[in-house]
């Protein structure tokens, strides 16, 4: 007999997600015709249109790219929270480890003037250092890494805006313009700002991130450390019985993780896409909006890409909606309702199978008591 | 000085309250991470109170109404947590950390909301009770005694009472670290579990109404509460899930906190030449440095975390 097509994992990591999308989307509909039923349709529309609400062609690709250029940190950011969720850990510190990066990446360009890809280095080592306090801290003390890791965005944020206050204009709370100031730190762009009319902000950021998940792949599925590493994310214990270092693999893993989401925050601002304020109070939201991207995306790499596309488009799209009657957070909303249903993900998948199970049951059953019908009934459904 | 003790106190208050509050849903087997965003959400409720209750009506009114409003948002957004967690096995770290974000977004859209229906010029997300503050405060010789310092030190007993020398207390406990031995004994550990999570949120509402009126006059809620409800989850862990503990692991942390908005009137302080970031990242790393010491023999409720399951054995 033929594999259920709705069994497949694949298939229902794939309709959990859209029904989770929807659903989110439905409940942002519904708060939006409380706040104002005139414009809510509409608004709803704006949000999930974002670049095509553009009206001329090349302006809707323009916008087209700058969701592409956010899409890459935040795809980066998902990486590490996945890379890390796959070990058994919730890496929720990937937002301050975003911000490092940002931090390593703005000061090695802007204040000592390296090129591109020492400034990538660079930040890579820095976000690795971060991640692994988190680790150190997790392995040897048993400190539990959702709470070391919120404690270490705080102190993040406010070590970033104190050491950026150094490159900072002298008229605004912003850091100084990367194109002008350092140029070589920019990212190239093998001229694919063409393909986007001519948006300068497109930079291999975004195929090196979508490599990088495919990267993340082989990773985690073909190769040892993978397997060691998810051997010990599903027992501690077991692993270190089997030989492996837990320690040091726990470790490995949150350095690898805060690289990751240190990269995301590389790719971001050596576009010069935006300028950091030295004046923020609050953690950006890139890293949470990551671990929205990975459960979305069913925790695989791949569906990642497509989810962190998602979430950025509609992040994006808030910005389109009548600020007269709603405000841009509306996205920010839509999103962590998202996240919040991710959570009832594994009963979504119990439905189904439940359903697929008695669909089958009567099935077989009306095949038993009807041999002669046996033949047309096959596996149609 | 004074104005030292008054800040250690208040900031202490709210430490302590939501501690409280995630103790009570830890020990029911549930750990809520998202009491950050039920801190939001309760902060909204009171602060909305204080914002469209007549200025004329008596203080107590006043005060017992903002309590009720945080309370009753605080409970609300709390049984999302219990829908998610308890009745469909969500996991509680995801379910928690997206309430923490949602709180966020959706007071924000919902003060603006409010706000620009208002006055279509106004896209703040800021909600102001400068006069409705008042009547919180008793000044008793420079020192501003805030009434929500007393519903600290209450709740603190009551918590205590509760949890020790209650039936329903002792059996809540119970279904943290053995729910099928609790079940096997006739304990509808459904019901116990949802009755930690929702005196969280009353803890976790009050605590978050506590901490707007602490220090300002108009909140921002676009701000959140500034890993306030991780402070609190530290101080919770310091303190070992014990309530009387909690209140003296409050009181180090808030004097911390405290220190942030009031070093510049010590003159040995200011002349240190620290710079105030350094202030305000102290109760952090001051949490870092304990939880690293503390967590190794960690007391924690051995069944937190995991949803029931009667099956299992």
């Amino acid at each position: 007999m033929k594999k259920n097509f709705w069994k497949r994992p694949a298939v229902q990591a794939l309709t959990a997600s859209l029904i989770c999308i929807v659903l989110g989307l439905l409940i942002g509909y519904i708060v939006l015709l409380f706040i104002n039923p005139a414009g809510a349709g509409k608004a709803i529309l704006a949000v999930v249109k974002n670049f095509l609400n553009s009206s001329r062609a090349n302006l809707r690709m323009k916008n087209f790219g700058n969701t592409l250029v956010k899409t890459a940190p935040l795809l980066m950011c998902s990486l590490s929270v996945l890379f890390a969720y796959k070990v058994g850990l919730f890496n929720i510190g990937a937002a301050g480890q975003f911000v490092v990066g940002s931090c390593a990446c703005l000061i090695s360009s802007l204040s000592w003037g390296w090129s591109w890809l020492p400034c990538l280095l660079f930040t890579i080592l820095v976000g690795a250092v971060y991640g692994a306090i988190v680790g150190l801290l997790k392995s040897y003390c048993n400190v539990n890494e959702v709470i070391s890791g919120i404690m270490l965005n705080w102190i993040g944020l406010y070590t970033t805006n104190m050491i950026l206050n150094s490159v900072k204009e002298p008229t605004s709370p912003y850091t100084l313009h990367v194109t002008s100031e350092a140029p070589q730190a920019l990212l190239p762009t093998l001229g694919m700002g063409e393909l986007f009319s001519g948006n300068k902000y497109v930079s291999i950021a975004i195929p090196l991130s979508i490599i990088l998940a495919i990267i993340i792949l082989i990773l985690l599925d073909k190769t040892k450390l993978g397997y060691e590493l998810k051997a010990t994310g599903n027992n501690r214990n077991a692993a270190k019985y089997a030989g492996m270092a837990e320690k040091r693999n726990i470790i490995l893993t949150l350095a690898i993780a805060g690289a990751l989401a240190a990269l995301g925050g590389a790719f971001l601002y050596q576009t010069d896409y935006e300028q950091w304020s030295v004046t923020q109070s609050s953690v950006p939201g890139m890293g949470f909006n990551g671990i929205a991207a990975a459960f979305l995306g069913g925790l695989n790499p791949i569906g990642t890409i497509f989810a962190s596309y998602f979430i950025q488009h509609i992040t994006n799209g808030g910005g389109y909606v009548d600020l007269t009657m709603y405000s841009s957070q509306i996205s920010d909303l839509i999103s962590s309702l998202i996240i919040y249903l991710c959570g009832f993900v594994l009963f979504i998948k119990y439905a189904m199978n439940k359903r697929i199970a008695k669909t089958e049951e009567r099935r077989a059953q009306r095949e038993k008591t009807v041999p002669a019908e046996a033949g047309k009934g096959g596996d149609g459904k | 000085m004074t104005l030292l003790l008054q800040y250690t106190l208040i900031f202490s208050s709210v430490l302590l309250l939501v501690a409280l509050g995630g103790c009570f849903a830890e020990h029911s087997g549930v750990i809520n991470l998202g009491l950050e965003g039920i801190m939001v959400i309760g902060a909204l409720g009171g602060a909305l109170v204080m914002r469209y209750m007549p200025l004329s009506v008596a203080p107590i009114v006043m005060v017992l109404g903002t309590i009720i409003g945080a309370v009753a948002f605080g409970v609300i957004y709390a049984s999302l947590l219990g829908v998610a967690c308890i009745n469909f096995w969500a996991d509680q770290t995801i379910v928690g950390t997206a309430l923490n974000m949602l709180g966020t977004a959706a007071a924000t859209v919902f003060v603006k909301a409010i706000n620009t229906a208002a006055n279509p010029n106004d896209v703040s997300s800021v909600i102001q009770y400068i006069e409705p503050k008042k009547r919180f405060l008793v000044n008793i010789a420079g020192f501003e005694f805030n009434w929500f310092m007393l519903v600290a030190v209450i709740a603190l007993i009551v918590a205590y009472v509760v949890l020790y020398k209650t039936k329903f207390g002792l059996r809540l406990m119970a279904c943290g670290e053995h729910p099928q031995a609790a079940d096997s004994v006739g304990i509808n550990v459904h019901k116990m579990r949802w009755a930690g999570v929702l005196i969280s949120g009353v803890y976790g509402g009050l605590g978050g109404i506590t901490y707007i009126l602490a220090g300002v006059s108009e909140w921002k809620f676009e701000n959140g509460v500034a890993g306030f409800g991780f402070l609190a989850l530290a101080v919770m862990i310091f303190g070992q899930w014990k309530p009387t503990r909690i209140a003296l692991a409050a009181l180090l942390f808030g004097l911390f906190r405290a220190l942030s908005n009031v070093y510049m009137g010590f003159d040995f302080l200011y002349n240190l030449n620290i710079p105030s970031t350094v202030y305000n990242m102290m109760p952090y790393i001051v949490s870092l440095v304990v939880l690293a010491f503390t967590s190794k023999n960690s007391r924690a409720p051995k069944a937190e975390g995991i949803p029931y399951d009667k099956g299992q054995r």
